[in-house]
């Protein structure tokens, strides 16, 4: 008997998309310049985090008819956000048929204190995280995809940096504990006792993790490859961008030899302006996005 | 499984499930390649194509001139297993106006063929000559929509083939790699031991 929506399927999505990059576009133009770029996915949204950012008040999930146009435009996946905790936007766009959904600090958050419960869809799930309990709290959830929080739509990718080191930095250490420490660290990090024994056994995380949040250039997607990413999504960096087709070639193969730097060396040449870009520290707290989520 | 003779099997490494098959290469016991280069085909005795996004591996794969150099070897009697974008990558033709990429397999194949991520699904199915149960995890997969008379098919799941073989070529439409069973890649495993003694 065929079963749907088991954590194999969801998960297993996700195992498909390593390696590539992921796009944000906001019409079926953008979504024909990602897929032509070499894009595993897309992310349909009414507007780029930068966008959003600059528009304030409240940020919520797209028209569905800015999806479907989306969805009908391309043959490679198609991802959407919904706000923290907002259960109906979630049905919603399963109900649409977007393939993956994006639990997203980028939109304003729907639940102060909670997150959607997302075992209970046949659809997976992408959440953020700035820290390894953060990441576990929302794969104990139901996320089968995990990524940087960074700090969206700043084009400025030390956040992403941070929260990927923090990340690789805390699994190595609990790959590196004796069992009888593990207990304590869960309490420490706020993370359920199984994934970490989990973690303590394989040395990684049980979903793939991607970095997100500040991705601007070639460099940058290779950066976070270095790091221990296993893929990248670009928000804002790729149709901010002087040339977008250029842009979102050079990081589709960036992501592919980060290790390769006479390529990226080439990759980078003559590439026009990048997103213009916002310096960390000229923004308010209540301005971070990564923030957001619990 | 230790085998007395390591095969060298290579993964194509450009995008996708590269990590998953090559654990699986190393579980039975063979040296898992990672492919990005033409040059790294010469050190290898077969080929996995892992899952992923077809259009991103086909592109990238024929701006590092991998297409090329995999589609001569294979008429050579190369062996090559596809699992779902990878059966894609093999096939003749692709239904829609969509460009076929390696062409080396007579079948026409169709993509997202059982729908979309929420009805992407598990299920157990028969596998000719490998297995009665085999776990097939079915993500976004494709089917092969009609094929030669050369072509022998493995499995159908709902009146689709999923899966099929012709000569050295293996593919399925469902990932082996995601589900702890080996069965299949020894079967490929075979084949490529088997084309490596007519070799020498």
């Amino acid at each position: 008997m065929a079963i749907t929506g088991t954590e194999r399927v969801k998960r297993g999505m996700a195992q498909m998309q390593k390696n590539g990059v992921i796009m944000d576009v906001i019409n079926a133009e953008q979504a024909k310049v990602a897929e032509a770029a070499g894009a595993v996915a897309v992310m349909a949204l009414e507007r780029v985090p930068s966008d959003i950012r600059a528009a304030g008040g409240v940020a919520r999930m797209a028209d569905p008819t800015i999806i479907e146009e989306v969805m009908k435009s391309v043959s490679i996946p198609v991802m959407a956000k919904c706000r923290i905790g907002h259960i109906a936007e979630a049905r919603i766009l399963e109900a649409l048929g977007v393939d993956y959904i994006d639990e997203s600090e980028v939109l304003t958050p729907a639940d102060d204190r909670y997150h959607v419960n997302k075992r209970e869809f046949t659809v997976p799930f992408v959440c953020g995280a700035r820290n390894l309990g953060e990441a576990l709290r929302r794969i104990v959830e139901g996320a089968s995809m995990i990524r940087t929080k960074g700090e969206p739509g700043t084009g400025n990718i030390v956040e992403a940096v941070k929260h990927m080191r923090e990340v690789q930095a805390q699994i190595r250490k609990v790959a590196s504990m004796s069992e009888d420490e593990l207990v304590a660290e869960a309490k420490n990090i706020g993370a359920p006792i199984e994934l970490l024994i989990q973690i303590h056994k394989d040395g990684k995380l049980p979903v793939v993790n991607f970095a997100a949040g500040g991705v601007a250039t070639p460099a940058d997607a290779a950066l976070m490859m270095e790091l221990g990413a296993d893929g990248i999504f670009v928000g804002s960096g790729i149709f901010k961008s002087e040339s977008p087709e250029k842009f979102a070639r050079a990081i589709v193969d960036a992501t592919m030899n980060y290790k390769d730097y006479d390529l990226l060396a080439k990759l980078s040449h003559g590439l026009g302006t990048p997103m213009r870009g916002i310096e960390l520290s000229t923004l308010n707290d209540n301005e971070r996005m990564a923030e957001r989520g619990w | 499984m230790v085998s007395e003779k390591r095969l060298n099997i290579g993964v194509l490494n450009v995008q996708g499930a590269v990590s998953e098959h090559a654990e699986f290469v190393r579980s039975l016991g063979d040296n898992a390649i990672l492919v990005k280069h033409p040059e790294d085909l010469d050190q290898i005795d077969g080929l996995i194509i892992p899952g992923g996004e077809s259009t991103t591996i086909g592109k990238l794969m024929d701006k590092y001139q991998l297409s090329e150099t995999i589609r001569e070897k294979a008429k050579q009697g190369f062996p090559l297993f596809g699992t779902c974008a990878g059966l894609i990558l093999l096939a003749k033709e692709i239904e829609g106006n969509e460009k076929a990429h390696l062409q080396l397999m007579k079948m026409t194949v169709n993509r997202n063929s059982f729908g979309r991520q929420r009805e992407s699904f598990e299920t157990p199915i028969a596998v000719k000559g490998v297995a009665e149960d085999f776990p097939a995890v079915f993500i976004r997969a494709p089917h092969i929509v009609e094929c030669a008379a050369d072509v022998n098919v493995l499995s159908e799941y709902e009146g689709k083939m999923v899966a099929a073989q012709q000569g050295n070529l293996l593919v399925t439409a469902f990932h082996p790699e995601l589900t702890g069973d080996t069965r299949i890649h020894r079967h490929f495993r075979q084949i490529v031991e088997n084309h490596k003694k007519s070799q020498q």
